[in-house]
């Protein structure tokens, strides 16, 4: 039951290494013994996807995950998306559009728009929707979320080169 | 007002930087976990904690028993008799779920598996489970004390002489009801569910609690829509006075009405100052599912009378509720809502209703997004439906000829209630052009031709709002707001209203930016914590706007009658002739410098005044509380059109279209967003959404995989429109529209699936409306 391991991972550019019990799961990897709260959990069954995270740049639900199977992984959370002071422009979407209302989907919401938009820089509506079936809103009904990512990929396609977070 | 102002919330959540209360963390804190029934009913014979107690990190292990003369019973606000609800069983368990023993431990993985330790022995007793079986002769009864399993029978509405209904029925005068029926033309007889399900915020309930005993305070962090009331209930339980104890509702992933106040907060406190260090619980999914109140539940039998031009006459219900298996804060008061909106938009001039809530071995139900109205509006629309299909008249015709007219309002309706302001038919008409209706008729026509089931759903809602005055609601019908304009001239406000994503921070600092002719940006609004915002109601029953906006306005006036004071103090000048704008106080055609003063001016002499206008104190902080005369009800119209898979029974929700009328819009983009979640939360029902028990009282439904709340790609772009009609009941014209959404969205959605397959003689089909119900129809319809 207590049997501890060394995770050493890399989280949002930095290097880390925590000894945690074997059967830690990610998400409380990141919560607990990195402080890093933005990672939320909505349910005990890999439905919610409030807890999503970019593992090697590929979103995962970090409820599923044990933190020893992230081991020697890149992991970006939401703390990391923000640089230098100016949002991720999937920050900025949310903000722009009322993609949100309570916030506590909303960090998992944009990971897994993150690897969305990497996969499918212009997606159409049909693809945004279809894209999110991993994550729950309770609160948006989704179609301010929905035009949330629009904005967001219309961004990202004028700046270029992906945006700031990739 | 008006303006799309992006919302000055979402900056920290956008980051994960908002404090939700499983970020709540204090030193020396423990962890607790609650040991539930696997059973819906029976008698607690042994539960042993022996080996829970010697688990490694375990600090305490305690029975529902040993709770028992250390806590009150879970609070209930209502007048009527109500069975014991005890946050721990000591004795008995009620439903699936229900606590039984309580872990704290070291940390909460050491909490949970000393949970699996502890040995639980419970002689199980039959379940009840159906709620018309429920009122059979000689039934099991959920509480021996009870005679029978009726929590409470009322007749309200026309005979009736109590505006509040009656429970005697021997004083009820149904002539009136009687001779509607007898002159009817056509009666529409149906009898209708509307299914039991779950709020579902992402966020589950937590609790932190820290009582310091040297201080003799208790400071408690809770996901609660309602901290002042929260505070009350809380401080009591641990014999402590309100102002030693502070209730902090931190930033809270949803609430839609579920999160007020249960037992597990009790138990926090307690065991925090029985072990003199802070306790912290966070529910998990599956135990939300079990223990955070349900919804709904309702039997409906409605008949309506009508003429055969499609006037109604008169509408009878007959409302079963299924409460579950205890009372929670408002669980008796939530259904006989249901009531007051049973006349929907239309000119009913004869409604009586026979209301009888039934216990069962089920999680009670209490409030959740519309609060009795959905049922209503579900119940009301639905029939319009049938008597339209009777009399084979076009639905919306149907709902025009039976409007309330605008010159009627007030209109005071035969349910009860007196309407503040409508122009239904002028909205009923935008919602028709908007979805081209004449078209959308003809393309079914056509389709249909083709031997595809499509329907065309329609629905005219009502909302109920700004409940108030004091004698409307059991706690309160008034908010609490205050406005300080410090030293530096920036104003900060506080609402006894606590938001939990509706926006608050944005949407009230516009209304006062207004008020005092500054930016937004100069206003900061505060709430959720008792100790900053005096007193309140909160945020419940769409009503933060009309009536928390109200009360911070009246606390804004009174800071303008200071600061005019002031400045014609410093100015020479009368305080009649002192305007606001531009972030300015002074003459009008004044410049700065000559005859106008920033904020910041006014405030530094009104905090250090050199001479003090006569009668007048210095400074300049004031508070308010507003308490409205009447409630206020917008309305709105929505139209479903969908199609359904002949070989699956699959629903496909193609559009979606709708105008609501929510009086004065502060921030449409706002108005938007509760708009589109509560449509989101309609259609759940409709369509995906119901909890269900087994026989022995078991939840079949009990995570994300069985329950299934709607994902992006089950909803189309909700296609939207508004009409604005201001309210004269309040001076920012406002009517709320927290919950519209989720009133009109059901019945619009099971209508159209009812349109769908009417050609297959269908006539009625209670929802939720799955695949496997629909397939089975349409597969017996064609067996013919």
């Amino acid at each position: 039951m207590s049997e501890t391991v060394v995770v050493q991972v890399t989280v949002n550019g930095e290097a880390r290494s925590v000894e945690v019990e074997a059967r830690t799961l990610l998400v409380h990897f990141l919560r607990e013994e990195l402080g890093l709260t933005g990672t939320h959990v909505g349910c005990d069954t890999s439905q919610c996807g409030a807890c999503t995270v970019l593992i090697d740049g590929q979103s995962a639900k970090s409820c599923t995950v044990f933190a020893v199977q992230a081991a020697g992984a890149a992991v970006t959370t939401i703390e990391g998306m923000a640089r230098g002071g100016s949002l991720h422009a999937i920050q900025e979407g949310f903000w722009e559009e009322h993609g949100l209302q309570c916030g506590y989907c909303t960090p998992g919401m944009i990971m897994s728009a993150a690897d969305l938009l990497q996969r499918n820089p212009s997606p159409s509506e049909a693809e945004i929707r279809s894209g999110l079936d991993g994550n729950l809103c309770r609160c948006t009904g989704y179609q301010h979320i929905v035009n949330a990512i629009a904005f967001a990929a219309k961004q990202m396609a004028a700046e270029g080169e992906g945006g700031n977070g990739s | 007002m008006g303006r799309r102002l992006k919302r000055r919330e979402d900056p920290a959540l956008v980051q994960g930087l908002g404090t939700f209360i499983d970020d709540v963390r204090l030193p020396m804190m423990l962890h607790m976990a609650f040991k539930r029934s696997d059973l819906a009913h029976g008698r607690i014979v042994r539960i042993d904690t022996g080996a829970a107690e010697s688990m490694p990190g375990v600090r305490l292990v305690v029975t529902g028993a040993d709770l028992q003369d250390l806590l009150p019973t879970v609070p209930v606000m209502t007048p009527f008799p109500y069975p014991e609800h005890h946050a721990v069983a000591p004795d008995m368990v009620r439903y699936v779920g229900e606590p039984v023993a309580v872990v704290v431990a070291e940390n909460r993985s050491q909490a949970r598996d000393a949970l699996d330790a502890i040995e639980v022995e419970i002689e199980e007793l039959p379940a009840v489970v159906d709620s018309e079986a429920a009122l059979e002769e000689r039934p099991t009864l959920v509480h021996a004390d009870f005679a029978n399993n009726v929590a409470l029978r009322i007749f309200s509405g026309t005979g009736v002489a109590e505006a509040a209904g009656t429970q005697d029925q021997s004083t009820v005068d149904d002539r009136e009801l009687e001779a509607a029926f007898a002159e009817a033309e056509v009666v529409i007889s149906q009898r209708m569910v509307n299914p039991r399900i779950a709020p579902s915020a992402i966020e589950t309930r937590g609790v932190v609690a820290q009582y310091e005993s040297a201080r003799e305070y208790l400071t408690i962090w809770s996901t609660t829509q309602r901290p002042h009331a929260h505070r009350r209930f809380l401080a009591a339980a641990l014999g402590l006075g309100e102002h030693q104890a502070r209730t902090i509702a931190p930033e809270m992933g949803g609430g839609f009405g579920a999160k007020k106040i249960y037992g597990e907060d009790f138990v926090a406190a307690a065991l925090s100052k029985q072990l003199g260090a802070p306790v912290k619980w966070i529910e998990d999914r599956s135990e939300a599912f079990l223990t955070t109140t349900h919804a709904r539940d309702v039997v409906g039998y409605i008949d309506l009378a009508a003429k055969r031009d499609g006037t109604v006459t008169a509408l009878k219900a007959r409302l079963i509720a299924d409460i579950g298996a205890y009372e929670m804060l408002l669980t008796a008061f939530i259904p006989t809502l249901t009531h007051g909106l049973l006349s929907g938009g239309y000119a009913i001039p004869v409604i009586r209703s026979e209301l009888i809530e039934v216990f069962t071995n089920k999680m009670p139900t209490d409030a959740y997004r519309g609060a009795g109205m959905p049922e209503a509006i579900f119940f009301v629309e639905r029939s319009m439906e049938l008597l339209a299909r009777e009399l084979e008249m076009d639905p919306a015709e149907v709902r025009r000829k039976n409007f309330i007219q605008p010159e009627e309002f007030p209109y005071q309706t035969a349910a009860g209630n007196v309407y503040d302001s409508g122009e239904y038919e002028r909205l009923l008409d935008k919602t028709l052009e908007m979805a081209n209706y004449e078209e959308l008729r003809a393309q079914q026509a056509s389709a249909r031709a083709k031997g595809r089931l499509v329907g065309l759903g329609l629905s005219f809602y009502i909302e109920l709002c700004a409940i108030g005055p004091s004698t409307m609601f059991p706690d309160g019908g008034w908010e609490y707001g205050s406005v300080t304009v410090e030293r530096d001239g920036r104003i900060t406000a506080t609402t006894g209203s606590s938001a939990h994503g509706q926006g608050h921070e944005t949407s009230f600092a516009q209304v006062l930016a207004d008020q005092f002719g500054v930016e937004p940006g100069a206003i900061s609004l505060l709430h959720g914590d008792t100790a900053v915002a005096k007193q309140g109601v909160g945020t419940v029953a769409s009503r933060s706007l009309v009536v928390g906006g109200t009360a911070l306005l009246s606390a804004g006036d009174k800071v303008k009658a200071k600061m005019a004071q002031f400045a014609a103090q410093m100015l020479e000048a009368r305080a009649e002739v002192i305007t606001f704008e531009g972030g300015t106080v002074g003459l009008v055609g004044g410049l700065a410098g000559a005859g106008r003063l920033s904020f910041a001016e006014v405030a530094s002499y009104a905090y250090s005044p050199q001479q003090l206008p006569a009668g007048v104190e210095p400074g300049l902080s004031e508070e308010a509380f507003w308490e409205p005369t009447g409630m206020t009800f917008p309305y709105g119209c929505y139209i479903a059109q969908v199609e359904v898979d002949r070989e699956t029974g699959e629903v496909d929700l193609q559009r979606f279209v709708g105008v609501d009328d929510c009086g004065t819009i502060v921030n449409p983009l706002i108005v938007e967003g509760q708009i589109h979640g509560g449509i989101a939360q309609g259609i759940g029902p409709a369509l995906t959404e119901e909890l269900k028990y087994d026989e022995q009282g078991q939840l079949l439904t009990g995570s994300f995989m069985d329950y299934a709340i709607p994902r992006a790609s089950d909803l189309p772009t909700f296609e939207l429109g508004a009409t604005v009609t201001p309210s004269p009941l309040n001076p920012l014209g406002a009517k709320g529209t927290g919950e519209a959404g989720t009133i009109g969205a059901t019945p619009a959605v099971v209508n159209a699936v009812v349109d769908a397959l009417s050609e297959l003689g269908v006539s009625h089909i209670d929802p939720t409306l799955g695949a496997e119900k629909l397939w089975s129809l349409i597969k017996h319809a064609e067996r013919g």
